[in-house]
């Protein structure tokens, strides 16, 4: 028998954000309370991090309540209903049930129509990942529009005494709808992963390794060997993603890197030479390390503030524990 | 050309002087890159980072670690110089 012809999906011809929504636990926690566990001073933790505050996710804070919140306004935001979210693709490294997906109950409860829901493993990349994901449904014709979303309760994975980390992580959730578009919105994704450097950053102990009584596993990294990656070779990527999309710095009116470190933030700037009219997301001295969820959040503190507009093309780039790392332009919703 | 001991001393005393801010005849060998010339442990990536574009050398994360004064880095400079 000759082979079946198959029917096969179209979609869009291109995808772009239409909704962007955040979510920032009410706790604020200042440097002062970090001391409380660790021999260090609040001058040592902003000179290292550039971090003031953080907030900390609350038991009732759970990653799904989170996640619903931010994807409450970014639907909102989108002028769309739940029901036109045909996929929901959830990012996090703190979400502590293996199976089910949390993307499972965030679809539903946000009332979509069983929308497909998944969550994704990529770290500090993860939005970076999700959106690009998300762009494929929408061009293949799989989804109208999608859900993305990043959220994370580092604070569970953080380990109080250590100094060299105790300070990094924050809580919280950021969203974004992306939607149908007859013109290009989104650039090229430049993404790809490092595996021969898994070690440098990832928790202290593995979940089938703990043992009861053992510190809960924690969050660990090194730091100097993350901060020359970070630095250096995101740098390429991120110029990459420029060149893929077809633009240069100067075209660039926000560059939203993943909020790790001020200090990594700084000297990508430097090392890119961005030019002095581009608006740099530095969201990080009151939220922290916040992983998937800071970018989104950041680029929805940039537009609430005035620091950047609808329409504003921005350079993204997520980087972290894998090592992975995505980076590609944006038009802002 | 390799560069002499005294050439990667002051090529070390510029970099140290563009991130750190500290004089270039502040930087001797003997000076700790912490404690002496306010090099803290992500500011010494970027002092290594650019010693490696000015001499022609690598430096790996491993051996970053060992680099506590400017006389050890000027010695791992001189030793892997190609």
């Amino acid at each position: 028998m000759p082979p079946a012809t198959l029917k096969a999906s179209r979609g869009a011809p291109y995808a772009r954000l239409v909704g962007v929504g955040g979510y920032r636990p009410a706790r604020v926690v200042p440097n002062e309370e970090i001391l409380r566990h660790i021999d260090s001073s609040d001058e040592w933790i902003r000179s290292r991090s550039g971090i003031a505050t953080r907030h900390w996710a609350g038991p009732e804070e759970t990653v799904a309540e989170m996640a619903i919140s931010a994807s409450g306004k970014a639907i909102a935001g989108a002028g769309i209903t739940a029901r036109q979210v045909d996929a929901v693709v959830i990012s996090t490294v703190s979400h502590f049930a293996q199976t089910p997906a949390v993307a499972t109950e965030i679809a539903h409860r946000l009332g979509t129509e069983n929308a497909a829901a998944f969550d994704i493993s990529a770290a500090c990349a993860g939005f970076g990942y999700g959106l690009t994901v998300g762009k494929g449904l929408i061009v293949d014709g799989s989804a109208g529009h999608v859900l993305v979303v990043g959220v994370e309760r580092l604070s569970d994975l953080t380990d109080p005494t250590d100094r060299s980390t105790a300070f990094l992580f924050g809580d919280g959730a950021g969203a974004v709808v992306l939607g149908p578009s007859l013109e290009p919105a989104l650039g090229p994704t430049i993404w790809g992963s490092e595996g021969d450097k898994a070690d440098v950053i990832g928790q202290t102990v593995a979940w089938n390794e703990y043992q009861p009584g053992q510190r809960f596993p924690a969050l660990r990294q090194e730091g100097q060997s993350v901060f020359r990656w970070a630095v250096y070779e995101m740098a390429k990527v991120a110029q990459q993603a420029l060149d893929a999309a077809g633009i240069t710095a100067q075209d660039l009116d926000v560059f939203i890197p993943h909020q790790a470190n001020m200090r990594i933030i700084d000297s990508m700037v430097k090392t890119l030479k961005l030019p002095e009219h581009v608006a740099v997301a530095r969201d990080i001295e009151f939220s922290g390390n916040t992983s998937a969820a800071s970018i989104p959040l950041a680029m929805e503190r940039m537009l609430e503030t005035g620091q950047a507009r609808s329409g504003d093309t921005a350079l993204v780039i997520g980087f972290g524990a894998g090592l992975v790392y995505a980076a590609t332009v944006v038009t802002l919703p | 050309m390799a560069a002499s001991r005294e050439e990667i001393i002051a090529g070390l005393a510029e970099i140290v002087n563009e991130i750190a801010g500290i004089p270039n005849d502040e930087v001797t060998e003997e000076k700790s890159f912490t404690d002496d010339l306010d090099v803290d442990s992500l500011s010494m990536v970027e002092v290594v980072v650019a010693a490696e574009e000015r001499f022609g050398v690598k430096i790996p994360d491993d051996d970053v670690k060992g680099l506590k004064t400017v006389g050890d880095a000027v010695g791992y400079i001189a030793d892997h110089q190609s």
